[in-house]
C-alpha cells in the first residue's frame, strides 16, 4: 500500500543516512517523525535531506561531506532529551530541530552542555531563546519567528475584523499552544477585547462537541486556537456539524495540508498566521522546482529546515570551523543567503526577518490574505 | 434548558462510543475473569479497517451510502473478529491455567504489538475521512440557542442501545449464552458437562471484537480522524466505564459509558473543560467507595 511504501522508504533512508564515514560532519534533524504531528516531522525530514544532498553535491562544507541523522522526538519532552543525548554521544555538531517548543526547550539544555549548535526551524515559544540568553547559552537559534510577534499579529487581526463580536480563545495546554493563546489574549486586551469563552482542551481527544456548544451559547464568531492542526481540524469540523458559525484562527502549526484532510470543505475561511510563504520567493525557486520534481510540495516548515542547514553550512564556511562557539559568533555577526531569503540573527539568537502575515484556507490550499 | 439538552446530546453520543467498547471488556472479564488490555487496540484496528474499506468502496464505485455503510460494517466486524480470535488463540489460550497475572501481562504485550503493527503498516500519519453521513435536525430553540442533533448521533446512540439489548438477550436466552454463563461460574465443571470451554471463550472474544469494530466504524464516521494511538485513550475510558458500571455486567458497561460521556460533556459545558478527566475519575472513586463492585455489578461472593 501507498502508506506502507512511504514508511519503508522513510525507514530505509534513515538507516542509510545514519551510516556515516568518520571524516563526515555529523548533523541531525529532529522532529515528530511519529505521533500526531508526524506530518510536520515529514516536512523536517524532507527539507533536511534535500539540503544535505544539495550541499554535498556542491562539495560539502570545508571539504567534508555532511552526514544526516533523522531523530524522532514524537513531540514528547522526555523522548526529546534522550534523542538529544544520543546525538551528543554520536558526535553530532549541529541539530536542525526540534518542532514542538516543549521539546526544543529541554533538548536545548543537552545541546548547550555538549556544545552542539541548535537552529530550530519551527519552535516559536519566546522562552526558548529568552531562557537560553538568561542562562548564558550561546548555542540556541531559530529561523522562525516568536509567538509574541505571532500573537500580536493574530490579536490585531481579530480586533480589526471581529470588533464588537464574541471571541473565544482555546488552547491545548501545550508549551506552544498555551503560550501562543496567552500572547493573543494579551494583544486583544490592548484593543479592549476580552474573550467571551476562554478554555482548554486535551491534546489527543477527539470529541470537542461540549466546548463547541459552550461557544455556541456565547454566540462566538471567532475562535482563536493555540495548538496543533489535528485538534484545530476536529474543532472546525465539529463546529460546522453543530451549526456554530465561527471562523477558527490558529498559529503556524496549521500549515499542513493534513489540516484540510480533516476539515474538508468546512475548513474554508480558516485562518492562520505564518511568515510570508517562502515558496513564492525568488531565492527558493530552484529548490522548490527540485522538490516538485521529486513529487513533493515543500509546504510549511520544509524550506525552513532547508534554510537552517544552509545557515549552518554558510556559517561554517565563513568561520572556517565547525566549533559551536565560532559558529555562534559568526552567525550573530553576519547575514546569510538562504532559500527563505537573507537572514541574520540578533544577540538572543532570534531571526531578524519578515513579520507574520495572515493566511486563509480554501480548496485545500492556503493563501496570504490581501488587505 | 436548551443548552442543557445540547450538552446531554453531546454527552450521550460520546458515551455511546465508550459503551460499545466497554461491552467488550466486560464480556471477557465476565467469562474468563481477565482484563483484555488489547481490546482498545482491537477497536483501533476496527476503525482502520472501516476507513480502508470506505476508501476501497469509493474506488470501486459503490457510493450509495446505505449500501456502503452496510458493507463496511459487515467487513469490519468480520475482519476485526478475526483479530479478536487470533489474539485469544495466540496470547491467552496457551496461558489458561497458569497464574492469574500471566494473561494480563501477555494482554499488555499484545496491545503494544498491535499498536506498533499498525504504526509500521499504516504509518504514523493521521488518516482522515471526509464526512459521509451529514445533516440532522434542530430539536428545539430557546433564547436564540438552537439544539442541533445530527443523524449520525442518533445512529450511534441507537446502535449502542440495540446492540446492548441484542447481546443481553443472547447471553440470557440462547444456548451459547448458557454455555458462557456456565463457563463463567466454573470452567472445570462446565467442561465436565460437555461444554467446549475453549470454543465458548473464543466466541466471546469474537463477539467483543465485532462490537469494537462497530465502535471503530462509529468513531471513523463521527470524528473522521484516526491514527494508531486512538485505541489507548479510548481503551482507558472504556475500561473505566466497565468498572464504573460493574465489570461483568452488560447493561452496567453501557450505563457506565453513557455516564462518563455525560459527565465529560456537562463538566466541559459548565466548568473549565481542562479538568473534565478529573471529574470523571473523581466520580469513579466515589462510586467504588460506596459500591465496590460498580453500579450494576454483583457483589463477589467468596466460596469456601
Amino acid at each position: 500500500m501507498h502508506w506502507t511504501v512511504r514508511f519503508v522508504l522513510a525507514t530505509a533512508m534513515t538507516v542509510v543516512s545514519a551510516v556515516a564515514y568518520a571524516q563526515d560532519i555529523k548533523i541531525a534533524t529532529v522532529g515528530p517523525m511519529t505521533g500526531a504531528d508526524a506530518a510536520v516531522g515529514e516536512q523536517f525530514r524532507r527539507g533536511a535531506e534535500m539540503a544535505v544532498k544539495d550541499i554535498n553535491a556542491h562539495g560539502g562544507v570545508l571539504g567534508r561531506k555532511l552526514a544526516l541523522t533523522v531523530g524522532d522526538d514524537a513531540c514528547d519532552p522526555k523522548q526529546a532529551v534522550s534523542v538529544a543525548n544520543q546525538l551528543a554521544n554520536a558526535g553530532v555538531v549541529f541539530v536542525a530541530g526540534h518542532y514542538c517548543s516543549s521539546t526544543s526547550i529541554p533538548a536545548s539544555a543537552v545541546y548547550a552542555d555538549a556544545n552542539i549548535l541548535q537552529i530550530t526551524p519551527a519552535s516559536t515559544n519566546p522562552a526558548l531563546t529568552d531562557d537560553a540568553t538568561a542562562k548564558g547559552w550561546i548555542n540556541v537559534f531559530r529561523v522562525c519567528g516568536r509567538d509574541d510577534s505571532q500573537g500580536k499579529v493574530a490579536g490585531d487581526y481579530i480586533a480589526a475584523r471581529f470588533k464588537g463580536k464574541a471571541v473565544a480563545v482555546i488552547d491545548d495546554k501545550s508549551t506552544y499552544g498555551k503560550g501562543l493563546a496567552d500572547q493573543t489574549i494579551k494583544e486583544m486586551a490592548v484593543h479592549g477585547i476580552k474573550p467571551a469563552v476562554h478554555d482548554s482542551i486535551n491534546a489527543g481527544d477527539s470529541d470537542f462537541s461540549a466546548i463547541i456548544s459552550k461557544m455556541k451559547a456565547a454566540n462566538v464568531r471567532a475562535i482563536y486556537f493555540g495548538g496543533y492542526f489535528r485538534e484545530a481540524g476536529l474543532i472546525v469540523r465539529q463546529a460546522k456539524e453543530q451549526g456554530l458559525n465561527a471562523v477558527l484562527m490558529g498559529g503556524d502549526a496549521l500549515v499542513t495540508t493534513d489540516l484540510w484532510k480533516i476539515t474538508g470543505e468546512a475548513g474554508t475561511g480558516t485562518l492562520m498566521t505564518f511568515p510570508p510563504d517562502p515558496r513564492g520567493l525568488a531565492s527558493a525557486r530552484a529548490v522548490v522546482k527540485e522538490f516538485k520534481a521529486s513529487g513533493y510540495d515543500p509546504e510549511g516548515y520544509t524550506l525552513y529546515t532547508y534554510a537552517a542547514i544552509q545557515v549552518f553550512a554558510e556559517a561554517a564556511k565563513k568561520a572556517h570551523s565547525i566549533k559551536m562557539a565560532d559558529l555562534s559568533k559568526t552567525m550573530k555577526a553576519n547575514k546569510f543567503k538562504t532559500v527563505i531569503g537573507t537572514v541574520g540573527f540578533n544577540a538572543k539568537g532570534d531571526v531578524i526577518g519578515p513579520d507574520y502575515v495572515v493566511y486563509s484556507w480554501k480548496n485545500g490550499q492556503y493563501a496570504e490574505l490581501k488587505h | 434548558m436548551a443548552y442543557f439538552i445540547q450538552q446531554l446530546v453531546n454527552g450521550l453520543t460520546l458515551g455511546a462510543i465508550y459503551a460499545l467498547i466497554a461491552i467488550g471488556y466486560t464480556m471477557v472479564y465476565g467469562i474468563v475473569g481477565m482484563i483484555n488490555f488489547a481490546h482498545g487496540e482491537i477497536f483501533m484496528i476496527g476503525a482502520f479497517i472501516s476507513l480502508i474499506f470506505f476508501v476501497v468502496l469509493g474506488v470501486i464505485g459503490i457510493t450509495w451510502i446505505p449500501l456502503a455503510l452496510l458493507l463496511v460494517l459487515l467487513i469490519a466486524m468480520a475482519l476485526t473478529a478475526v483479530y479478536g480470535w487470533a489474539v485469544e488463540r495466540i496470547a491467552y489460550r496457551p496461558l489458561r491455567g497458569s497464574f492469574r497475572l500471566a494473561p494480563l501481562i501477555s494482554a499488555i504485550g499484545m496491545s503494544i504489538f498491535l499498536q506498533n503493527y499498525v504504526l509500521l503498516v499504516q504509518g504514523a500519519h493521521e488518516k482522515a475521512l471526509p464526512p459521509i453521513i451529514t445533516g440532522g435536525f434542530d430539536l428545539m430553540q430557546q433564547g436564540g440557542f438552537v439544539v442541533s442533533v445530527s443523524w449520525l448521533q442518533l445512529i450511534i446512540v441507537g446502535a449502542t442501545l440495540l446492540l446492548m439489548v441484542v447481546f443481553t438477550a443472547i447471553i440470557q436466552l440462547t444456548p451459547l449464552g448458557r454455555a458462557q454463563r456456565a463457563t463463567e461460574q466454573d470452567m472445570t465443571m462446565a467442561a465436565l458437562l460437555g461444554i467446549d470451554v475453549d470454543r465458548t471463550i473464543s466466541l466471546t472474544f469474537v463477539i467483543g471484537a465485532a462490537l469494537a469494530a462497530v465502535a471503530g466504524l462509529m468513531v471513523t464516521l463521527q470524528y473522521g480522524v484516526i491514527d494508531f494511538f486512538i485505541g489507548f485513550l479510548a481503551g482507558i475510558k472504556a475500561f473505566t466505564a466497565a468498572v464504573l458500571g460493574g465489570i461483568g455486567s452488560l447493561p452496567g458497561a453501557v450505563l457506565g459509558g453513557l455516564l462518563i460521556g455525560v459527565i465529560e460533556a456537562f463538566w466541559s459545558g459548565y466548568c473549565p473543560s481542562e479538568y473534565k478527566d478529573v471529574a470523571v475519575y473523581a466520580v469513579l472513586i466515589l462510586v467504588l467507595m460506596f459500591r465496590p463492585s460498580g453500579l450494576l455489578g454483583r457483589p463477589e461472593v467468596e466460596k469456601v
